[in-house]
This record gives structure tokens, C-alpha cells and sequence, in this order.
């Protein structure tokens, strides 16, 4: 089974974030940039998969130059390879447009499984994996805390807000994990040593065959008109409990009507 | 004026919350328009609360398809409606299925989509928060309709009766929506308490709390102030807490009118899913906790001592 995994970088989300004064979009500049944590389940998966059935693990990535480093990374996991959609005219794509180039670069790598983390750690938008499976006419199985693969059956279980659900396809398709699903190794020494020489190809817009002025902020499907700091909230009151904590944490709960 | 499609979120016959916050934010926008999907008999137990909070037009969609396949039957009638009704706006809410319906809807249409969208005003501005709570967006769809999912908790439902007209809709939908069956559904038995994301009260339990047992402190508390219980990713990761339950990154935000952290201490992670809340209360034995920048009071102490301590006074006032 030939499986891609959707590895994004994103800003380290233990550190302070923001976004650029001049466009609006995510800083990286400035930033820690990291693999999506969500994503190191989703690779986690996918080798365990290889394991039980064999094929190839590629790593998929879009981004700027930088998140060659978050690819290698990957690789260290233990994927055989990586495709880095990497063009400067990428710059500042939204959801839509980024679906768009994410199922032009899958079509060109013949999976038979995607998985992909549920949610980035940036955007918080978990709409990726929709957006491929109704570009790309497969299905999508997403959110799954456990995975079982038989043959070209798919099988998965996620959380819902009343219990959970079973949810079944066949090969291809989209499968979406969070982090409940299983335990992420750390790369081995063994593992860094061999990411640095296993192959990752760029492929560019026009690899793709997408002009450049539908993605990008010309491409863009919304737009950030304003953006500003939340004014941090200030600390009220604190008081230390002297054996009547418990009683004034009612006093304030009934003077803002709580209680 | 023009119609604003309010995609109908419902559970066992009953509408959700969100639902009602959805149809509030529409009226400001033009006609509010319910759209019900759901397996055969699934409109007529909605139709009257839908009224209720001012929906102008019922379409009702019916079939065991929506109950069989995941979401992509309802994005497919969805897109129907949207290109013969040509609404101002479609509102979503911003829960699992209802941003899935949304991302399917966005690329059917070819249309830009904004996400966990907490105000919308008449020229398509919406607000969202991001990065944790830190940074405050502004932002709108610049191709094609106002398409958005709306965080719960955003607004207050506010009735406005209105004669709700009923549409049915045709359901006609093809093979590359059916990819994905539903063979079983499960639901868990809940409690009374209310659903995390839609509660006004949500009391959490962190690391401090300790151990699996002692959540019955958080619970509680929860129950004698009518809320959720929330759990943070350490007392999850400990296995205190159920997964679903926890609030933070990699967990479910929660913007409720009251939030309480018990033994928490407010790591980024934690604020990313509570920030936005209204007031905030914290218990944790550690002054220098960043959950007290956040606390609007606060209390240095042992949870142990602290809660019951207040348990017992609000039992007390009761």
C-alpha cells in the first residue's frame, strides 16, 4: 500500500505568534518553525502500516524553502521519501487554493492512502482533507482515533459530540488522525543519519500545471483586512486562601451573578 | 431582502444552540432561511423552535442517504440550494461536521470560506480569533458568497417568531458521495450536563487535580453550577479525563460565560481553547501560575480545601 502523509510546518505553537504587519499572513519569519504536531501522528500511522502491508511512505509538504528542515525531520521517522511543493507564488494561499495544489502534487503520486493530521496547529481549520477528497472524487475518513486497514477496506472510528462512529471506505482515500490514535516515535540516530540522503523532489506551479495567478494572495478565495492583539487580559483580583478561599470564590461568583 | 441559509444542526429531535445563535446572527443579515438534512422524520420535531428564533423558510432535505455516508450527501444538496436560492450568506456551525460540509461546500462552489467565525457583520466582515486566543482577525470571502461556520458560545439566541414556510428539497445525489459509510453509531451516555462547547459554565481539571478519582471535585462543582467539565491536556494525557473532554490545542475550544480551572496552570496550549471566555476563575496552589494573568479571581490554595469549601457555601445559597 503506497501511502502520502501531509506534513505542513507551522510556528511553534508553545511560543508567542502572530501575523506579518505588511500582509497579514502567518509570520514565519520571526518564528520556531516546527513539524504540525498532529502531523507526527499521522507518519506514526503511516509506518505502522508499511509495516503490517508494505509499499512506500512519501511525505508531502507545501511551503516555503524553510520547511525543508520540517521535511527531513519527517524523514527521520523512517518515510522513504518526500515531494516539496515549493514556489515562491504560493505565498499567502488560502484553504481552497491550497487544496487545489495539494490534489494537483497527489495526483502525480498514485496513493492509495493519504492521511494527513486532523488539524494544523496554526490555523485550527481541519477542512483540508474534504477539500481534497471532493477534488480528488475519494473519500475521507477523518478525525480517527484508530485506523484498521484490510486489504483495500478501510475502517475507522472518531469521536463525536454524542459517542463515537464507525466509518468505512475503500482505497483510495483521505484519512484525518488526532492524537489519541497512537504513540509518535522519536527518530533514531540511525534515522537522522539516513533522512539526510533519501531523495526529496521540489515540484513547482509549473510542474503542476496551475498558473501562478490562482494561488497566492492573487488566488486567494478570503482575504485578512485587519488584524490586531487581542488586549492581553489583565490579572483581577488573587487572593491567597487563609481557610475562606473557598467561601470568596462564591462571593465572586455570586456578585457576577454565577451562583 | 435576500435569504441567509442557516444549515440546521440537530441532535436526538432537538435543535442545537448553536443553531438558535446562527439564526440571531442571520436576521441581522437578511431573511433567515433553516436548512434541515437528516434521515426521514427529522424536520418535523425542529420546525417549531426554528420558527421560534426566526426562521422565515424551512427547506427540508430527507433521506437515509445523510445518515449513511459522511457529510458529502449534505454538501451536495447544500450546493444545489445555494446555486437556485443565491443567499446573501451561509452560515455553518463551527463543529466537526459543520466545517466538514463547509470545506466540501467551498470547493463545489469554488468559494472562499472563513472558519470558527465569531461575529459577521452586512458588508461580509467576520471575526475570528486566532493563535490562541491572541491575535483578533478581520476578515472576509472575496470570491463568491459569505460562506462561515460560527463558533459556538459567540452570541446570545434571541427569539423573534416568524411563520416558518416550508420547502422540501429534492435529494439526488451522485456515486462520489457515497464513498464514505457510517456502519455504526454509538452514542455514549452523557449525564445531564450540558455539551462542552455549548455550555455557559465550564469547570476544568488540570495536572493538580492528580488523579482519575478526584475529578469527582471538578464534577461537582460543575454540576452545582450547571456547567461542563473540561480536563486539560495533562490531566488527559494522565488519563484523568476522557480525551473528548479536553479544552486546549489538539482539543476543543470552549468560550463559555464562566470558566473555572482547577489545578491548572495555563500553559499556551490550555489558553488556545479558553481564552475567549468571559470570566475566568482559577484555583491553583501556585502563585506564580500564568492561568492567574488570565483569572479574572483567582485563588492561591489547595484545590482539596478550596472546593469543597466552596461547594458546600453554594449549596448553602441554593
Amino acid at each position: 500500500m503506497n501511502i502520502v502523509v501531509l506534513v505542513k510546518q507551522v510556528p511553534d505553537s508553545s511560543a508567542e505568534r502572530s501575523l506579518r504587519t505588511d500582509d497579514n499572513t502567518v509570520d514565519r519569519g520571526s518564528a520556531n518553525n516546527v513539524i504540525n504536531e498532529m502531523d507526527e501522528y499521522a507518519i506514526e500511522e503511516a509506518l505502522r502500516i508499511q509495516d503490517a502491508h508494505g509499499g512506500e511512505v512519501t511525505i508531502l509538504t507545501m511551503g516555503p524553502a524553510g520547511a525543508s528542515e520540517s521535511i527531513r525531520k519527517a524523514l527521520s521517522m523512517g518515510p522513504d521519501r518526500a515531494v516539496h511543493v515549493l514556489d515562491d507564488a504560493l505565498h499567502g494561499s488560502c484553504a481552497v487554493t491550497t487544496s487545489k495544489v495539494l490534489a494537483a502534487a497527489l495526483g502525480t503520486l498514485n496513493a492509495d492512502l493519504v492521511i494527513c493530521g486532523a488539524e494544523s496547529t496554526d490555523g485550527r481549520v481541519q477542512v483540508m482533507p474534504h477539500m481534497l477528497a471532493e477534488r480528488m472524487g475519494v473519500a475521507a475518513l477523518t478525525g480517527a482515533r484508530k485506523l484498521t486497514v484490510d486489504g483495500s477496506s478501510l475502517t475507522i472510528e472518531r469521536q463525536t459530540e454524542e459517542g463515537f462512529e464507525v466509518v468505512a471506505a475503500s482505497t483510495p482515500a483521505i484519512v484525518s488522525v488526532w492524537d489519541t490514535i497512537n504513540e509518535p516515535r522519536y527518530p533514531s540516530f540511525k534515522g537522522i543519519m539516513a533522512a539526510k540522503k533519501k531523495p526529496v523532489q521540489t515540484l513547482s506551479l509549473a510542474d503542476l500545471g496551475i498558473a501562478q495567478s490562482e494561488v497566492g494572495s492573487d488566488g486567494a478565495t478570503s482575504a485578512v483586512v485587519e488584524a490586531s492583539k487581542r488586549p492581553p487580559r489583565s490579572g483581577g483580583q488573587k487572593v491567597n486562601d487563609e481557610g475562606e478561599g473557598g467561601l470568596k470564590l462564591v462571593e465572586y461568583l455570586a456578585s457576577e451573578k454565577f451562583v | 431582502m435576500a435569504e441567509v441559509l442557516v444549515v440546521v444542526e440537530h441532535s436526538g429531535g432537538e435543535v442545537k444552540k448553536v443553531t438558535l445563535e446562527m439564526l440571531t446572527l442571520a436576521r441581522e443579515l437578511g431573511t433567515p432561511a433553516a436548512v434541515v438534512l437528516g434521515g426521514p422524520g427529522t424536520a418535523a420535531p425542529l420546525a417549531g423552535k426554528l420558527g421560534e428564533y426566526g426562521a422565515a423558510k424551512v427547506y427540508v432535505g430527507e433521506s437515509s442517504l445523510f445518515d449513511e455516508f459522511l457529510v458529502a450527501p449534505k454538501a451536495a444538496v447544500l450546493a444545489e440550494l445555494v446555486r437556485s436560492v443565491s443567499p446573501a450568506a451561509v452560515l455553518l456551525g463551527s463543529t466537526q461536521e459543520g466545517k466538514e460540509i463547509a470545506a466540501r461546500l467551498a470547493v463545489k462552489l469554488d468559494n472562499g470560506l472563513l472558519t470558527d467565525v465569531s461575529s459577521l457583520d452586512g458588508e461580509g466582515v467576520a471575526t475570528q480569533t486566532v493563535f490562541a486566543g491572541s491575535t483578533i482577525v478581520k476578515s472576509k470571502v472575496t470570491r463568491g458568497l459569505p460562506l462561515v461556520t460560527v463558533r459556538p458560545n459567540s452570541l446570545t439566541p434571541a427569539p423573534a417568531p416568524a411563520t416558518a414556510e416550508v420547502a422540501q428539497l429534492e435529494v439526488t445525489v451522485d456515486e462520489p458521495a457515497k464513498l464514505a459509510r457510517v456502519v455504526e453509531r454509538k452514542v455514549e451516555p452523557k449525564g445531564a450536563r450540558p455539551e462542552l462547547t455549548e455550555a455557559s459554565v465550564v469547570v476544568s481539571g488540570g495536572r493538580g487535580v492528580g488523579n482519575a478519582d478526584n475529578f469527582k471535585l471538578v464534577e461537582e462543582l460543575a454540576d452545582l453550577l450547571g456547567g461542563a467539565v473540561g480536563a486539560s491536556r495533562a490531566a488527559v494525557d494522565s488519563g484523568f479525563y476522557p480525551h473528548q473532554f479536553q479544552v486546549g490545542q489538539t482539543g476543543k475550544t470552549v468560550s463559555p460565560q464562566l470558566y473555572v480551572a482547577l489545578g491548572i496552570s495555563g500553559a499556551i496550549q490550555h489558553r488556545a481553547g479558553m481564552q475567549t471566555s468571559k470570566t475566568i476563575v482559577a484555583v491553583n496552589k501556585d502563585a506564580e501560575a500564568p492561568i492567574f494573568e488570565l483569572a479574572d479571581f483567582g485563588v492561591v490554595g489547595d484545590l482539596f480545601k478550596v472546593v469543597p469549601q466552596a461547594a458546600e457555601e453554594i449549596r448553602k445559597r441554593k
